[in-house]
């Protein structure tokens, strides 16, 4: 962010407010004249996406919220209320539920992004742990809005969730009553759960300016994973950005679209739609599908203190990658082996989240613990070894030389055109 | 403190110390209420004990109680099923206990366990699996006809939870 002079407004009192609080200033100079990397691909469209998502969740909950009810007794019958009697109620909830599903869609993305091109790697790490940061808020913000409507699947995956704390060793017991206000889960537990659904979505939106502080301390990554060298090597934010993202965000939001309106209950449990019954537990529980690939980690391992490390320490890990990747070559474009490797962890992680649809029986079992080594094996093994090991590509002195056609003057359409590489 | 050079700590580090301590003793007194609001409260604690009227409990049957909001099994035990429950060495068990351990002198064919798999909570489906007891049906735990786990991920036995014969026909839990 460079100095306030560059931002004059022509108005008169724009120009007297700007004196005083430069947000015109801020505006201009992140999102309008913001250099970014001339070469960015779709795949960098997903931060504005889940911001855009994020806006998404808050309006749409803030609204239902209006409607809703968290009390065990009457939770249930609110959401049916919001779905058959609040005008356009059934909207907002669709809106609401299956854009939970597409902020994951988008953050996992955003995520395997980051790990093809090397984003987590100096000078990121702070902007990628303060990602990791937000993906874990996000966790627990789905999470504790899946109980609120306190059908059988809020209620088991409520219970089923936070007993992963009871084998914390003597503690445990006294951790789990304490989250749950009881014995069992019950209205003290949805009573809290819905004051942290209202709050976390707005740490989340705090750790988000973070994150784009940071992001644009450090400047974007690209494609390449080489630095901005000259001005040659990047393109305004607007229009180039601005509108390859509101683009991306368009063709998203059609994907969005087609749930709400078509299946608006494709991605849920049938089950959700029968009240909370302590007394019975539906005969197949499972996650929403954002967090099968952790469900299976869990249980694939036959033990319940170390099952429930593996779960945390697979999204821990991810905090640690910046030092776990001893490779000084960012982008997987560069490094024949790791890009096997990454491929690999994408289908394993695939695979670990159908196996965690599954009954944890014969193969299945087998076929999650061999998944669940290679997703550690990946962070803790290869990653650092392959560092060491791998001859990398030869990488193109800049941006612009890899991009441009050569002589390497900016034609008009060069902008444009450099998404081809992608 | 970070000030000062001289090699003996001055009146001024003692100052500073005192007040970190005792502004580190107010942060813990005002954030304690805030964490304990959290704990079951009086009226949950006030809801901790059932009666159950065992006469119409056929043998074989398994009945579900409420007790603290979690379910709680009374299983009317066959003499089969004491049988297999006792035949068993401790030695093959994941959480050695002996059934006689497991229930009340005299009422041997009443088995009372919290029906809360031990693994992460779900609720075990009677006379099912291969120990002829429990099975959980989220991650496959196995129980005998004592509640013992028999088979993991469930790392211990299904809870006994405190509870007492007030006849031969009427237990009082909690
Ligand atoms: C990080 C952003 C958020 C995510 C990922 C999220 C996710 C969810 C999910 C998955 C549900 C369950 C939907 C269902 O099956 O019916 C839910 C319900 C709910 N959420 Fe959110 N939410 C977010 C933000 C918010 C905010 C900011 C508010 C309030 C200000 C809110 C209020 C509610 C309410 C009242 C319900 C219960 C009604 C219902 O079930 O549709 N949410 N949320
Ligand atoms: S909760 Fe019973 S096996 Fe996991």
């Amino acid at each position: 962010m460079s100095g306030h002079s560059s931002y004059q407004p022509q108005n008169r009192l724009l120009r007297w407010f700007e004196a005083r609080l430069p947000v015109g200033w801020l505006i201009h100079s992140s999102f309008v004249a913001y250099p970014t990397p001339r070469n960015l691909n779709y795949w960098w469209t997903f931060g504005g996406i889940l911001s855009f998502m994020l806006t998404v969740q808050i309006v749409t909950g803030v609204v239902l919220t209006m409607h809703f009810t968290p009390t065990a007794t009457q939770a249930f019958d609110s959401v049916e209320h919001i779905m058959r009697d609040v005008n356009y109620g059934w909207l907002l909830r669709y809106l609401h539920a299956n854009g939970g599903s597409m902020f994951f869609l988008a953050v996992y993305i955003h995520m395997f992004r980051g790990l093809y091109y090397g984003s987590y790697k100096e000078p990121r790490e702070v902007l990628w742990i303060l990602g990791v940061i937000i993906f874990f808020l996000m966790m627990a913000s789905a999470f504790m809005g899946y109980v609120l409507p306190w059908g059988q699947m809020s209620f088991w995956a409520a219970t089923v969730i936070t007993n992963l704390f009871s084998a914390i060793p003597i503690f445990g017991k006294g951790i789990t009553e304490w989250l749950w206000g009881g014995y069992a889960v019950d209205n003290p537990t949805l009573q809290r759960f819905f004051s942290l659904h209202y709050l976390l979505p707005f740490m989340i939106a705090g750790v988000v300016v973070l994150h784009v502080w940071a992001l644009h301390v450090v400047g974007q990554n690209n494609p390449t994973g080489i630095d901005v060298k000259s001005d040659k090597d990047t393109v305004p934010f607007t229009p180039y950005a601005t509108a390859k993202d509101g683009f991306a965000l368009v063709c998203f939001l059609i994907l969005l679209a087609w749930f709400v309106f078509y299946i608006p209950n494709y991605l849920s449990h049938p089950d959700n739609y029968i009240p909370a019954n302590p007394l019975q537990t539906p005969p197949h529980i499972v996650p929403e599908w954002y967090f099968l690939p952790y469900y299976a980690i869990l249980r694939a391992i036959p033990s319940k203190l170390i099952g429930v490390i593996a779960l945390f320490a697979s999204i821990a890990v991810l905090a640690f990658l910046p030092w776990l990747d001893t490779s000084k070559v960012r982008s997987a474009r560069y490094r024949p082996l790791f890009r096997q490797f990454f491929w690999i962890f994408v289908i394993c992680c695939i695979g670990l989240g159908y196996l965690g649809s599954k009954q944890p029986e014969g193969l299945y079992v087998i076929a999650a613990r061999i998944l669940t080594a290679y997703y550690f094996l990946y962070f803790l093994v290869i990653l650092p070894v392959l560092g060491l090991i791998e001859r990398p590509k030869a990488v193109p002195a800049s941006i612009s030389e890899a991009v441009l056609p050569k002589g390497g003057a900016p034609v008009a359409a060069g902008a444009a055109a450099p998404d081809r590489n992608g | 403190m970070a000030a000062t050079d001289t090699a003996e700590p001055s009146r001024r580090d003692f100052l500073y110390i005192a007040t970190a301590a005792v502004g580190a003793v107010g942060a813990a007194a005002t954030v304690w209420p805030l964490i304990s609001q959290m704990n079951p409260d009086a009226s949950v604690l006030a809801l901790a004990l059932a009666e159950v009227d065992l006469a119409p409990i056929a043998e074989g049957q398994i009945v579900t109680v409420k007790w603290r909001g979690k379910p709680v099994f009374i299983a009317h035990r066959t003499k089969k099923e004491i049988e297999e429950a006792r035949a068993v060495p401790l030695a093959q068990l994941i959480d050695p206990q002996s059934d006689e351990a497991r229930v009340k002198k005299g009422h041997e064919q009443w088995l009372v366990v919290v029906g809360i798999c031990t693994h992460l909570g779900c609720v075990p489906l009677g006379h099912q699996g291969s120990y002829g007891g429990w099975f959980c049906p989220c991650h496959g735990s196995e129980y005998d006809t004592s509640g013992r786990v028999r088979r993991s991920p469930a790392p211990y036995n299904l809870e006994v939870p405190p509870y007492e014969f007030a006849s031969d026909t009427l237990v009082r839990i909690g």
